[in-house]
């Protein structure tokens, strides 16, 4: 009985920490967590809807769900790059980040709008 | 539908029949129609002007030669070109001697007026051309020339009438033919008659006598050329050259007809040295006449200006000179007799150009069949002329003559005798004739007979006049009888060439059977029990189909007569197949079966109203996405109220409030929009290049822009930084 209530004390602690050590990252990282977060769920219904009604057609969930993806992934990417505590990047200026950014998603979505039939 | 095939078919194979007949014939028949009207519309088709102009002044002269001789009237636009003509080359100074020859030729006809003056000067330059002459050619033409003057001024001479004639006898050949030059190895009859005709003219222009046995050499020349003259089946004679270069090849009828313009010009002048046989003039003219009416201009003009000449009483000489006999042309208006009309026999003797012969009579001579070679069945006896009509008749044929296909002879007796030596008749004529009439066909019955008895076990009365049809059957233990007698109109047995039985069964398979006959009786017997193989053991239904046909029988018939059911064994294994039948060969082009296509069923879709709900659900994360900003904007601007604006930290809303920035600013977030809206376009109806091309575009000025006013905002913040 204890050890349950301590793992879930533990458990309790490590999700408070977590939520503070969060709180202090800035803004802008965490607007671009919350993008992430919103293509993820994006492709979620849509597989979620591909799985109720059949894969018909296929080319339209590929470049939904890919597009989904595929979004996520590069603000990931300017979230590692803005992200000031990470050294590697130290020297590319965000706006530069941003650029990348940008363009990648208009070439992203360019194809997926010739995909998506 | 298919009886009338059959009935083509029949009618092709007794037309075959007829014409193997009359080939058969034809070995010593000669005879031809004169000329006629069909000759004289042809003229006038042939030599129709060509945009108002003939095409060369030979031309001219050709069409208004065959008008002339054909009797047709002038047209005034036709007398009007070919005087233009005439006068054109006349006048002019670079006339050749061919031009001049050819105008003064159609001068002759259409009697143009032309100058004095201009005659001068045309005997000058055929004067000198004479002089200069070195091809035979070259003197057809410049003595041509002058003999056509001559008509015009009497005192037209050739001073060295001598030396002119040794210079053209110098081409001709030991066999009676010429060369054109002596450069040109190759001689033919063409040029001989071209030769002939220019000697004659240098006989009549010469000045003084020539030597006589220069003149007599010729008809040597004349004699050994007749030596070369060819002779078809039907006993006309023509001359043709065969040359080794086929380019100048110019084909028996004008080679023909230039020997005949030279030899009749020779005549003409040689005072009765010259002797032509009557009967060679006669098959000349027969080959001319039976070339029937030619399609082509010159082929024409050929034709009837050698027949003219021919008949030479056209060219105007009196009688007595005459050397070339006018022959006289025996034709029948119809060679086809019907017993059943009771037609007569018609006969017509014309000169070649269709004129009145001298009075004679038409005797005929003997009739005979191809089975009686040389025994006639008609005694000889003449025939009646009718004044009106010009006809000789024969009124009623003789009893002796039955329906049949027979070969007359007939032979021209001429009333005077001294017409004898001027007219050439051509001794017996033999022109086939077919005598039809109406043939009886009686006791036409079909019977199916027992096998081994040969009783009759059914018997039917056909009447092959009328439409009935009989239904019989019969299986393969009995027999076929078709039997029925034919009798001539004169009562005599009769054998068609065609008497055939035809069974055809429903799979369209024919067998086809000859109906033998003795004397009147014809009669077919089919024994079914030797049939079954040749039959395929094909059971069923046959349709049975009587010919009797003759091309002399008027009432030849192709009749369906009935239908039989045989029954016939089963085949036996290794029994022969019946041969495919023919598939029409017209089905092709009709229209095909039809294809049902197979079409992938449809994949299911969803309701409609669940589609919507999910993308309602897919927009869910977007609004949750666009209040987290909102919200995150708050805290962010509550924080910031609170802190110290020296807080290093990249603002979030650092927007510029200078104007030249600002407005990049906008811009690069228009830019974007605009990109974002090209996709929608895209989707909704652009095509990818169209998109690429704008895209292009977009992305350019998007890259301008956004690279002004990130680097701006770099600098600015790179400046707080330091700061």
């Amino acid at each position: 009985m204890a050890r349950e209530k301590s793992s879930k004390d533990n458990a309790q602690a490590l999700f408070h920490s977590l939520r503070s050590a969060y709180a202090a990252t800035p803004v802008n990282l965490k607007i671009i967590d919350l993008y992430v977060g919103f293509a993820i769920f994006t492709a979620l219904i849509q597989v979620v809807y591909m799985a109720s009604v059949g894969s018909f057609p296929f080319n339209s969930f590929l470049s939904g769900v890919l597009s989904c993806v595929g979004t996520a992934v590069l603000a990931v990417c300017l979230r590692i790059q803005v992200n000031k505590e990470n050294k590697e990047f130290k020297d590319l200026p965000p706006e530069r980040a941003f650029a990348d950014f940008v363009l990648c998603n208009l070439v992203l979505h360019l194809v997926i709008m010739n995909f998506l039939g | 539908m298919p009886a009338n095939l059959h009935f083509e078919i029949a009618r092709s194979i007794v037309g075959f029949f007829v014409l193997l007949l009359f080939l058969s014939f034809c070995e010593a028949a000669s005879f031809f129609q004169p000329i006629s009207d069909a000759h004289r519309s042809a003229a006038l088709e042939l030599f129709s002007l060509d945009h108002g102009s003939f095409k060369s002044l030979e031309e001219t002269y050709e069409a208004l030669r065959t008008f002339d001789l054909l009797g047709i009237e002038k047209k005034p636009d036709v007398t009007a070109t070919a005087c233009r003509l005439i006068s054109e080359a006349v006048g002019s100074s670079s006339s050749t001697p061919k031009d001049l020859f050819y105008a003064l030729k159609a001068n002759s006809i259409a009697k143009c007026t032309i100058e004095d003056k201009a005659f001068q000067g045309i005997i000058k330059r055929l004067n000198a051309a004479v002089d200069g002459a070195s091809s035979l050619l070259d003197f057809h033409y410049s003595v041509g020339g002058l003999v056509l003057i001559k008509s015009y001024k009497a005192d037209v001479h050739l001073a060295n009438a001598d030396g002119i004639f040794r210079s053209v006898k110098a081409f001709s050949q030991s066999d009676g033919r010429w060369r054109y030059s002596s450069n040109n190895p190759e001689s033919s009859a063409f040029a001989a008659g071209i030769a002939l005709e220019t000697l004659a003219g240098v006989v009549s222009l010469a000045s003084s006598e020539l030597d006589q046995s220069l003149i007599s050499t010729l008809n040597n020349d004349i004699s050994k050329l007749f030596d070369s003259i060819e002779k078809y089946d039907d006993g006309t004679l023509y001359f043709d050259d065969k040359l080794v270069d086929g380019s100048d090849h110019q084909g028996p009828l004008a080679t023909t007809s230039s020997v005949v313009r030279g030899l009749t010009a020779f005549a003409a002048v040689s005072d009765g040295s010259l002797n032509l046989p009557g009967n060679k003039i006669l098959e000349l003219a027969n080959f001319f006449l039976g070339i029937g009416v030619p399609g082509d201009a010159k082929d024409l003009f050929n034709q009837i200006d050698s027949l003219a000449l021919l008949e030479s009483n056209r060219q105007g000489f009196p009688v007595a000179l005459l050397m070339v006999s006018i022959p006289l042309i025996l034709s029948l208006p119809s060679t086809v007799l019907s017993l059943t009309k009771k037609d007569s026999l018609q006969v017509k003797v014309n000169t070649v150009f269709g004129s009145n012969a001298p009075p004679l009579t038409v005797k005929l001579v003997g009739a005979f069949t191809s089975d009686s070679k040389d025994a006639s069945l008609v005694e000889s006896q003449e025939l009646v002329f009718d004044a009106g009509t010009g006809l000789h008749n024969l009124n009623n044929l003789p009893k002796s003559i039955d329906v049949g296909s027979y070969s007359f002879v007939f032979e021209i007796v001429l009333h005077k005798s001294e017409h004898e030596k001027v007219y050439v008749t051509g001794g017996h004529k033999k022109v086939p004739i077919f005598v039809s009439g109406l043939i009886k066909i009686e006791n036409a019955e079909i019977s199916i007979l027992d096998g081994d008895l040969g009783s009759i076990e059914t018997q039917k009365k056909l009447d092959l006049a009328g439409q009935s049809a009989v239904s019989l059957s019969a299986n393969h233990l009995q027999k076929l009888r078709v039997s029925f007698k034919l009798t001539t109109p004169r009562g005599h047995a009769f054998k068609p060439h065609q008497a055939l039985l035809k069974l055809r069964h429903e799979s369209k398979v024919e067998h086809i059977f000859v109906v033998g006959n003795s004397g009147e009786h014809f009669e077919i017997v089919l024994n079914f029990l030797g049939l079954v193989e040749k039959f395929f053991y094909l059971s069923g239904r046959y349709d049975i189909e009587l010919t009797v046909g003759d091309v002399v029988m008027e009432n030849s018939l192709l009749r369906a007569i009935g239908h039989i059911e045989l029954d016939l064994p089963e085949p036996p294994e290794k029994a022969p197949r019946p041969p495919p039948q023919p598939v029409d060969p017209y089905s092709r082009y009709g229209p095909k079966a039809e294809i049902t296509h197979i079409f992938r069923a449809p994949e299911k879709r969803p309701k409609e109203e669940l589609s919507f709900a999910f993308l309602g659900l897919t927009l869910l994360p977007l609004l949750g996405f666009l209040i987290g900003v909102s919200l995150a904007c708050i805290t962010f601007m509550f924080s910031f109220n609170q802190q110290k604006l020296s807080r290093v930290g990249v603002n979030l809303k650092n927007f510029p409030t200078n104007t030249v920035p600002a407005t990049f600013a906008i811009l690069f977030h228009v830019s974007i929009g605009a990109v974002l809206l090209l996709y929608v376009f895209f989707w909704l109806k652009l095509d990818l290049f169209q998109t690429l091309k704008v895209l292009g575009l977009l992305g350019v000025f998007l890259v301008l822009v956004g690279h002004r006013i990130l680097s701006y905002l770099a600098a600015t913040s790179a400046k707080l930084k330091s700061a």
